[in-house]
């Protein structure tokens, strides 16, 4: 995709530059000129919100830093006075917090986009190979950050999931102590996470370089699945995807905003209103609500080293994905019967996760009275998750006769077939 | 470098000169960096001031019967409990055999001791030299920690199937004696190790 660069240096200064350093040609031809297929609909706009949300989190964070204390005697007021006496303390760390929510809602739609349009298929495995490295960084930064305020949810948290490490035998329990810095959960234990939860995000600003990198070479996938023939097929990025894609963060700031602004402990627990107290345990214990799918997954083995494998695994599925669904056609829009098992699969989702948020031995309003509990729920949304990508995907391609797929991504937006039609009228 | 290695050296039949470097060389590297990378990971674990803290002294003069007690040793919670007659009872008329976990997990015996209640009780506390101490009461003294072996929460008292301890965040089920019977904690609560320095002070660690 990435054709001859059409950029051409006008000023003396930038023809200077260009022989130089050849910035400007770079962000030229990845972000003005580059050649994006016509049909993308809202659905691709997350990448852009992600970037957004990537660089709110990063200059919200670094503000924060200046006024916490990473201390276990001091870090919970330190929360406490950037939100009452710090100036505007409340906005940004309001910002910081809700933008952690806004950051998975966002990576959530990227990635279920990604899995509807068949975009890990050949030849962007790599992309979304490096995409799912920046989902898990994301999930370590979130669950480093969580602990920081050291309230009780920060700090039961923090226990829970060190703990599960010690599931690993021989190997678990240095390894549990080596991450802590001493017999448990204490002050060198959050010191080293605030370090960590400080690193992270560079961490994933450099592979989102590399997943863009990796995007710019075989270029966009579209809702058409197919790939970009000719010119006719795309259209340049600026002024008509920075403007669809503008618009989309607009509306997302919206929402944001409103999570910022009237309801900003909404996604937040209670329970981390209490400073951290090792003495008592609160009496449930749930991580945030983009973890909840994976905490239902590791509760649903009776077995501790069988749960945390099939928590890791639940994830580590997703890099092999690409060679895991053997069908041809990219596209579910284009396959009648997987675009069913995803509709499923995102409806297990949501079940895995609202079966983390509860008790296990509650039973579920409305199967009550067949005797489902939340624990078995999760079971059985467990099994549908892994037999998804282990059963379905593989099975499908050879099953599966997909529907009509029109001749090119042109003749997709404007009817007809595109070798009959050659001078076809401009899209809009 | 010689004709001779050359020729050795391109045949493959004798390592050359050059063969020799590359593997010094590489093996030079592989040596300074583990040098180096060691205390970059190392110093990730307990420090000298953490593990200078290691020991904790508990009053038990005090304590009734039936009387519970958490205590940090080690920066972890550790119960102290100087159970009823009845408790120890039920605690000792467990079939060890029947047990999820069957090792005492006690610090004081050593691995693969069977989890019989006189090998969880402070029976097994070294006594130091000169203190006299009642058997009765060592006996129904308990002490472990108050991390369940699941994910380490704080189970709690007086709770459960066994009316002993009872985990409340994944549902494990302890006895009096602290060990697991139902549930997904995978061990019995551990035994730190005891010392009776006198007759009304227990020190762990």
């Amino acid at each position: 995709m990435s054709g001859p660069s059409t950029y051409e240096p006008k000023t003396g200064f930038t023809k200077w530059l260009d022989a130089r350093l050849p910035i400007v040609r770079l962000g030229w031809d990845s972000f003005v000129d580059f050649p994006t297929p016509r049909n993308l609909n809202y659905w691709y706009t997350f990448g852009g919100i992600l970037s957004v949300c990537l660089v709110i989190q990063i200059i919200t964070g670094i503000v924060l830093a200046m006024h916490y204390v990473p201390h276990i005697d001091h870090a919970f007021a330190s929360v406490q006075r950037i939100d009452r006496d710090v100036n505007f303390g409340w906005l940004i760390r309001s910002i910081h917090a809700v933008g952690a929510s806004m950051f998975f809602l966002a990576v959530y739609m990227h990635i279920f986009r990604g899995l509807y349009y068949g975009s890990y298929k050949a030849p962007r495995e790599l992309l979304w190979i490096l995409g799912v490295v920046i989902y898990l960084l994301m999930m370590a930064a979130a669950f480093l950050g969580y602990v920081l305020p050291w309230g009780q949810m920060s700090y039961w948290g923090a226990m829970v999931i060190t703990n599960l490490l010690g599931a690993f035998p021989i190997i678990g329990g240095p390894i549990t102590e080596w991450l802590w810095g001493g017999f448990s959960v204490g002050n060198a234990t959050l010191n080293r996470f605030f370090s960590l939860h400080y690193l992270i995000p560079f961490l994933i600003a450099g592979v989102v370089a590399l997943h863009i990198w990796a995007l710019h070479v075989p270029g966009n996938n579209n809702p058409t699945g197919i790939e970009v023939k000719s010119n006719r097929d795309t259209l340049p990025f600026h002024p008509y995807y920075t403007s669809k894609d503008g618009f989309a963060i607009a509306l997302f700031m919206v929402i944001f905003a409103f999570f910022v602004f009237y309801w900003p402990d909404a996604l937040g627990h209670s329970d981390n209103f209490i400073p951290a107290d090792p003495l008592v345990t609160p009496a449930l214990i749930v991580p945030e609500w983009y973890l909840l799918p994976f905490y239902a997954i590791l509760r649903a083995v009776p077995d501790k080293l069988g749960g945390v494998l099939l928590m890791f695994g639940s994830i580590g599925i997703l890099f092999v994905l690409p060679w895991l669904d053997t069908s041809k056609v990219r596209s579910m829009r284009y396959r009648p019967l997987a675009r069913w098992f995803f509709g499923f699969f995102v409806i297990a989702c949501l079940g895995l996760g609202w079966a983390g948020a509860e008790l296990p031995d509650t039973l579920v309003p409305g199967l009550g009275a067949l005797g489902v509990d939340f624990l078995l729920l999760g079971r059985v949304l467990t099994v549908y998750y892994f037999a998804y990508f282990l059963v379905i995907l593989p099975l499908l391609g050879f099953v599966e006769k997909p529907s009509e797929r029109p001749a090119s991504i042109e003749a997709s937006v404007l009817g007809g077939s595109s070798k009959s039609a050659p001078a076809a009228a401009p899209a809009e | 470098m010689t004709e001779a290695t050359q020729t050795n050296g391109a045949h493959g039949e004798e390592p050359s000169r050059r063969d020799f470097i590359y593997i010094a060389t590489g093996g030079t590297l592989a040596v300074g960096g583990a040098f180096t990378i060691w205390p970059f990971i190392d110093q990730m674990n307990p420090a000298a001031d953490v593990l200078a803290l290691a020991s904790t002294e508990v009053n038990i003069s005090e304590l009734e019967e039936g009387q519970e007690i958490t205590v940090i040793y080690r920066e972890s919670p550790h119960f102290v409990r100087r159970r009823t007659a009845a408790e120890v009872e039920s605690a000792r008329d467990v079939n060890v055999a029947s047990l999820p976990d069957r090792d005492a997990r006690n610090f004081n015996l050593g691995d693969g001791a069977p989890a019989t209640d006189e090998n969880r009780s402070a029976l097994t506390a070294e006594i130091a030299e000169g203190v006299e101490i009642d058997d009765a009461l060592r006996a129904s003294l308990l002490v472990t920690s108050a991390n369940c072996t699941h994910l380490g929460c704080v189970p709690t008292e007086g709770a459960g199937d066994y009316n002993a301890w009872f985990c409340p965040c994944h549902g494990s089920h302890y006895d009096t004696s602290g060990r697991i019977r139902r549930g997904p904690a995978p061990e019995n609560l551990s035994i730190p190790i005891m010392t009776f320095i006198s007759a009304s002070v227990l020190r762990l660690g």
